[in-house]
């Protein structure tokens, strides 16, 4: 086990450096920099090529690529991600915090897309083919299909405007609730159809008969015998939706005004501002990359059956 | 002897085509969703005849006006017909459904194709490029694109077709890989087939239908993103009437004028509803035992 996660964890380095020159050529093809963007029609001709000459020389722009790159790639092994030439400081600073509230905001979607999917999925397929069932998929079939930025105003304008149980933009351990309901359920359509189709799968199997005539009731066969096998399919789609949460939460942010790293990204990439674009690209493909090791490894604690080979 | 006579058979079989066709009406996903994509073509090529008003015409003497008999879905923050916008909108949904497909399939397919049927050297250095590209969350990928060519119709359309091609080149590469085992494509192979022959004539025909069902699911998909692009500001740009722009636009006046948010949110939610369900047909009758 110990080998496996060192043999993965070494293989994580050529992907990073994959990402890194990817996000780095980006730069070689953007036609203006964030420099230019912030100065164009903003002051006279004259100042505005003086003042972007001194800047770009500070951030080293007037460099061919690759020594920027290596400039890049220094900074980076000290631990500086660059500075934001928009923001006028360290992009660790505003990645920080921006980092945490998506996390949260992440983790609250989850936790409600996992609660509501798999009881939705387990009710679905202990209950096959009656009205249950059916609803249960209808309304997976309208989460798929749902734009979650249409959804987030739908939201919005039931629970603040109709029913005004909340206010519209809330304050404190609140203003997660919104946000969280509107990637949550839509999160929870895919994980219900994938935790059906596995309890489904499961509760033919022979062992699941054994226990019924062994006199095990409904519910344990359901939820002692027939789940935690199921759990493991779900979970490698877990690890892929995490995926979805966090680039999902790019629009929620926006929409409700959550300040995480998917609101800092479109703005970022609106500013032109190169250093935040990759710094916040590199930040979450290594999340992503971290979050798939450890489903991988769970998967392989949970299922004796799964030989960790690389 | 008298003499035999050779009769056309009486009953004729029809084409597989054919029998595809009746099978995908008969089903009841596929027709609703082939309906829905149908109403879809027809709206989009007569949007002209349909609509009452310019889409572009503003009016400030009627903005943010409530669903009346002169305006069906009522009118947006300049006053403009959102019953016009939205037909004018399935447009952009079915060019963006239509390029990003486009851009995925004949790119990622090309690639499968190659990275199955090829060399080991070249199935190896397409699939080290491809582990790359997944690396990346799907939405990150497009983000990337779309931070290299700046925000537009087309950039978002190329950033989201882009970041399909690693879906389909995997399909198609491990479909290739089965199909090539199997016992028709040997036989092809004994026959005298060259690769080519084989690679074109035998082996692309039966990635076809897992490939169309992965189209199906993966377009809306698309679409959704597309139009997610265009509401946080990195895709289509406004006036035009693409219904995630219309959507940003009218969700300052949610608390005033609802209807603006609901005509573009249910235009796109019906709409990619319809693909979804015309994708489960599609699979129930191309691939009947998933």
């Amino acid at each position: 086990m110990a080998q496996y996660v060192v043999r993965r964890l070494l293989l994580l380095i050529p992907v990073v450096i994959g990402i890194l020159l990817i996000t780095f050529l980006m730069k070689a093809l953007i036609p203006t920099d964030a420099v230019t963007a912030m100065y164009q029609g903003q002051l006279s001709e004259k100042d505005a090529a003086q003042a972007i000459a001194t800047l770009r020389a500070k951030y080293h722009l007037d460099l061919p690529w690759y020594q920027q790159f290596y400039f890049y790639v220094a900074d980076l092994l000290h631990g500086n991600l660059g500075e934001s030439i928009r923001l006028r400081k360290p992009v660790i600073d505003e990645i920080g915090y921006r980092y945490v509230n998506t996390i949260l905001l992440t983790g609250a979607s989850l936790v409600i897309a996992l609660v509501i999917g798999l009881v939705t999925g387990i009710l679905a397929a202990a209950k096959r083919n009656t009205w249950l069932d059916v609803t249960a998929t209808t309304i997976g079939l309208f989460g798929i299909s749902m734009p979650a930025f249409f959804f987030g105003l739908l939201l919005i304008l039931v629970v603040s405007v109709w029913l005004r149980l909340l206010p519209v933009v809330p304050h404190g351990p609140m203003a997660i609730l919104l946000p969280a309901l509107s990637l949550g359920l839509i999160e929870a359509a895919p994980l219900s159809r994938v935790a059906r189709a596995s309890m489904i799968d499961v509760l033919r199997r022979d062992y699941i008969q054994a226990a019924r005539a062994r006199g095990a009731s409904e519910t344990a066969l359901l939820l002692r015998h027939a789940l935690p096998n199921a759990l493991i399919v779900v979970l490698t789609v877990v690890g892929l939706q995490i995926g979805n949460l966090l680039g999902g939460a790019f629009i929620v942010e926006t929409i409700f005004s959550w300040h995480g790293i998917g609101e800092l990204a479109v703005n970022a990439i609106q500013w032109r501002d190169f250093a935040l674009t990759q710094a916040i690209i590199l930040v979450s493909a290594v999340t992503y990359l971290v979050i798939n090791l450890v489903a991988d490894l769970l998967y392989a604690w949970l299922d004796p059956r799964v030989e960790l080979v690389s | 002897m008298s003499d035999i006579l050779i009769e056309e058979p009486i009953f004729h079989m029809p084409s597989r085509g054919r029998q595809l066709f009746r099978r995908l009406l008969r089903n009841p996903s596929a027709a609703l969703g082939g309906s829905v994509l149908a109403v879809l073509i027809l709206l989009a090529a007569f949007a002209p005849l349909i609509t009452p008003y310019d889409p572009f015409a503003i009016n400030p003497m009627g903005r943010l006006k409530p669903p009346t008999w002169q305006h069906w879905f009522g009118t947006d923050e300049v006053g403009r017909d959102l019953f016009s916008r939205i037909m004018y909108g399935t447009r952009y949904f079915l060019l963006i459904c239509a390029v990003t497909a486009s851009i995925s399939a004949t790119i990622g397919t090309t690639l499968g194709l190659i990275a199955g049927a090829g060399s080991a050297l070249a199935d190896g250095i397409i699939m080290r490029l491809i582990d790359i590209l997944l690396a990346f969350p799907y939405i990150l990928m497009v983000l990337v694109v779309v931070a290299i060519l700046g925000p537009s119709l087309w950039t978002g359309m190329a950033a989201v077709g882009i970041a399909g091609i690693p879906g389909y080149a995997r399909l198609v590469r491990s479909t290739v890989l089965t199909v090539k085992r199997e016992d028709y494509v040997v036989s092809a192979r004994a026959l005298g087939a060259s690769e080519t022959e084989i690679l074109f004539f035998t082996v692309l025909p039966n990635v076809l239908s897992p490939l169309i069902v992965y189209l199906s699911f993966a377009t809306p998909l698309a679409a959704l993103l597309a139009s997610a692009l265009s509401f946080a500001g990195l895709g289509t740009q406004p006036p035009a009437p693409e219904w995630g722009v219309m959507l940003v636009n009218s969700r300052t006046y949610l608390f005033s004028a609802w209807w603006a948010v609901a005509a573009p949110g249910m235009a796109l939610f019906i709409s990619i509803f319809g693909l979804n369900i015309l994708g489960n047909g599609l699979r129930d009758v191309l691939d009947p035992q998933s």
